[in-house]
């Protein structure tokens, strides 16, 4: 399924990153220590987490992940943004609680 | 090949700038995506720890065929328990960078998983020294 495909299944908002709404999704990881997600997420996953400060979009780069969903109606730092489209990593938003994106996620996206 | 870069302490919005300019020079060597992703891991956390606990450091990478040597140098409080500092959960981070997410004690955990070999230097009140080695054959790893 592609980041796309996701936003309009989940009805989320766009912020940013729209170059990269054909990105493939092939999982997910779901936290907000930054080191977690460092170590143990992997490349074309989406990311679902509260954190939105500029350093969520330099791992997810680093991590070559396919797109993050901000939960809770969080809203991205402008830096943030920016980097968001400098990279072509969209960065997405949702009125839902980590728990409810997170089920709704899986049952879309498991094998 | 060298190349250098300097890391700013407290500064976060730069953290993970040298681990991207690496993880481009990697790919254009061609190294295996395997050995880049854990490059990138212990990396980026060995860069994160400088701008969360020092007040300066400058990262020396040097590259030949079969490795790449990624130093990091850091003017700071040291490390006064290398073996502690080491353990899962251990972290002296303050409230703020715990509450970006960060100082959750598996940045060191995350380098030595990673790295192909692990080097930390420390005296307290002066920095610390880590030196990361990635072998860009896997064979290299058990020599």
């Amino acid at each position: 399924m592609t980041v796309k495909e996701l936003k309009e299944k989940l009805d989320l908002t766009i912020y940013s990153g729209e170059q990269g709404l054909d990105n493939e999704i092939t999982g997910g990881y779901v936290s907000d220590l930054l080191s977690d997600v460092m170590g143990n997420a992997d490349a074309g996953e989406v990311w679902v987490t509260l954190q939105t400060h500029k350093n969520v979009m330099a791992i997810a780069s680093l991590k070559d992940m396919a797109a993050i969903i901000l939960v809770n109606n969080h809203k991205p730092e402008e830096d943030t943004l920016a980097q968001s489209n400098e990279e072509g990593i969209p960065l997405l938003g949702t009125a839902m609680t980590t728990f409810e994106v997170t089920g709704r996620l899986w049952e879309l996206i498991k094998k | 090949m060298h190349f250098e870069y300097q890391i700013e302490g407290g500064n976060f919005t730069r953290a993970g700038y040298a681990s991207s300019e690496i993880k481009k020079k990697l790919k254009q060597l061609n190294v295996d995506l395997g050995i880049i992703k854990r490059t990138v891991v212990a990396t980026y956390e060995a860069e994160v720890n400088v701008v969360a606990h020092a007040y300066s450091g400058t990262i020396y990478v040097d590259f030949d065929e079969e490795k790449v040597v990624i130093k990091l140098v850091d003017e700071g409080p040291g490390i006064p328990d290398i073996d502690q500092a080491m353990k899962e959960g251990f972290s002296t981070a303050s409230s703020t960078v715990r509450e970006m997410g960060f100082g959750a004690g598996m940045g060191l955990p995350n380098m030595k998983k990673n790295a192909d070999d692990l080097q930390i230097t420390s005296e307290v009140n002066k920095g610390t020294t880590v030196v990361i080695t990635m072998f860009f054959k896997k064979e290299a790893k058990d020599l």
